[in-house]
């Protein structure tokens, strides 16, 4: 299990309505359904994915985030969580609205361009970063909106979006004291709780 | 029958049939005093009667769903790619019924059957049948056969409305609801391409106001242009390309109005076929059927107030070349299902043959079909 999912999980109360943009294979939903006794669906594009979802028992609806969620009440899940998606979609700040319009809370997830490795990267190779987090080329990459830990803030706040709670780790997937001091250079991937003001 | 059965096959089945006196409240207003249903099972119904799966089938769909009636018979049944031993509807753990609806033209009763109070055909007569009657028949073959609840209940386009149609009516009595390129109610479109199939039919100087049988003939040319319609809308562009593109049958174009490609040739024959083995009553009354459709028009227009009664988990299947009953449909299904907070998985399954896909084996489509058929069931709702 990667190491930001094992960490959003205690943010999830138990027998929660949660829904996971992006869900992947499903082992973050089948692991809160285990643990936390969550109902709700997964949010999934790709066609493998969606498969290993429903071998794991979890109910999955094929969507392209691109495409809306207007469809979704408002305030329907206690919880909706992306993770690592983000950066992934054409509109994020308004993704981000339709978060906070159907679910109670989020938790966001996502890789920090403000990274040292990828700032070094930049800086000195002239190159678009290719790392651990963000490891593709500026051409095939899916990861269109890069972000970091400053700009997603910049952007709550603009959007009268209220920090709950964060969490940073390194590359290890680990919080440690250096990565919480200096987060936005030393922190690899972000976990931010959030809810609308 | 091929020379060897395969041994992922059912094999060599029986209809079996039963007979029904208690009187049918139909939709229409009207009753069916007693009706007889034809079907076929495959598998066998466990101890604890919990494996049974029914099959809903579409617009020109029977209750020989797999295998073979006989060692002559040189195709098996219309749905045989799903079902049989070690496939999606494994007969090795599943007890599968397949129907033939009240209506239809394959033993159960219908416009051929003699209506008992005239002695004479029903024809036209045979009352108009909604997918809700449908169902309610298929209840009470589920009690006859001592099914109090399905483990699943599945169907493709038409047969996928009956599927639906059972989470709202019968919400106790299955665990399971698997649609496949359906739709919640049917377009102007949809209904247009259904009236001009009717127009055909009733406009053959053989239909006879539909009381055919007495004049001892069959309005064949109507119901092939009918099926030629239909099966123009169940196949894509891009299939048709692909199949026929612009092929000539004679390798030359004959300037006069006899076949020059070999998509006329095909069409034709499809057509031909058909109504050789159809009746045009039953046609009729299926389409109106899938007009008629619509089970939130009892609830103010609103699908997911419809189905907030429903308890069993759903899948949803649609196509993407599909456009008579496109993957935009499917959707709307599921958005009412989310809505009224109901599980559901969704997969439009990437298939160049357009609404016929339903019928094919595509990998990802089978195997979502048999691993939601294996999943367990939360009885929280």
């Amino acid at each position: 299990m990667r190491s930001d999912m094992s960490l959003l999980t205690r943010w999830i109360q138990p027998n929660e309505r949660v829904l996971d943009l992006g869900c992947g294979d499903g082992e973050l939903l089948a692991h809160l359904k285990r643990e936390k006794n969550v109902s709700g669906y997964g949010m999934e594009i790709d066609t493998q994915n969606i498969l290993k979802c429903v071998e794991r028992q979890v109910d999955v609806i094929q969507q392209d985030l691109n495409e809306g969620l207007a469809y979704v009440d408002d305030q329907s899940f206690d919880t909706v969580i992306m993770t690592q998606s983000l950066q992934q979609t054409r509109e994020p700040d308004l993704l981000l609205e339709e978060i906070l319009r159907i679910g109670k809370r989020a938790i966001i997830s996502f890789p920090n361009f403000g990274h040292w490795t990828t700032r070094f990267y930049l800086g000195f190779r002239g190159k678009m970063p290719i790392t651990r987090s963000l490891p593709f080329r500026w051409y095939d990459t899916p990861n269109i909106r890069l972000i970091t830990f400053k700009d997603f803030e910049i952007l709550c706040r603009e959007h009268g979006i209220r920090i709950l709670k964060k969490t940073v780790v390194d590359n290890e997937h680990a919080e440690n004291w250096k990565v919480k001091m200096f987060p936005n250079i030393l922190g690899e991937i972000a976990l931010y709780h959030i809810e609308k003001i | 029958m091929p020379s060897q059965i395969p041994a992922d096959s059912v094999g060599l089945v029986d209809p079996q049939s039963a007979y029904f006196d208690e009187p049918l409240p139909l939709r229409s207003g009207r009753t069916l005093p007693s009706y007889t249903l034809m079907y076929e099972t495959y598998g066998t119904l466990n101890a604890e009667r919990s494996n049974a799966i029914l099959i809903c089938h579409a617009l020109s769909g029977h209750h020989h769903a797999a295998g073979f009636h006989s060692e002559s018979e040189t195709k098996p049944g219309w749905w045989d790619a799903a079902i049989g031993p070690g496939k999606p509807l494994d007969t090795h753990k599943y007890f599968i019924v397949s129907l033939n609806n009240l209506g239809g033209c394959h033993g159960s009763t219908g416009p051929t059957s003699v209506d008992p109070e005239t002695g004479e055909p029903y024809g036209p007569d045979f009352p108009i049948m909604a997918v809700r009657d449908w169902v309610k028949s298929q209840a009470r073959l589920a009690d006859r056969l001592g099914i109090e609840k399905w483990h699943a209940v599945v169907g493709g386009s038409l047969g996928g409305m009956q599927a639906l149609r059972w989470s709202i009516d019968f919400p106790d009595r299955l665990d399971r609801c698997v649609i496949i390129a359906a739709a919640p109610k049917l377009t102007a479109q949809n209904i247009a391409f259904n009236e001009v199939a009717r127009q055909a039919i009733t406009s053959d100087p053989d239909f006879h106001q539909g009381y055919y049988y007495k004049h001892d003939t069959l309005p064949r040319k109507g119901l092939a242009l009918a099926r030629m319609l239909g099966h123009i809308t169940y196949l894509s562009d891009d299939s048709m390309r692909e199949k026929f593109g612009r092929d000539l049958k004679t390798g030359k174009l004959n300037f006069n109005y006899e076949i020059d490609f070999e998509v006329e040739s095909y069409l034709r024959y499809q057509g031909e076929r058909f109504s050789d083995s159809f009746d045009a009553n039953t046609y009729l009354l299926m389409t109106k059927a899938l007009d008629y459709y619509d089970p939130a028009a009892d609830f103010n227009d609103d699908l997911s107030q419809c189905l907030a009664g429903s308890r069993c988990k759903f899948l949803v299947v649609s196509f993407s070349t599909d456009w008579r009953f496109s993957p935009k449909r499917s959707k709307e299904i599921v958005d009412a299902l989310v809505r009224s907070q109901k599980p559901v998985t969704y997969l439009e399954v990437d298939a160049p043959q357009g609404h016929d896909a339903f019928l094919f084996p595509i990998p990802e489509y089978f195997s979502i079909l048999r691993n939601f058929l294996a999943q367990e069931t939360r009885h929280a709702q």
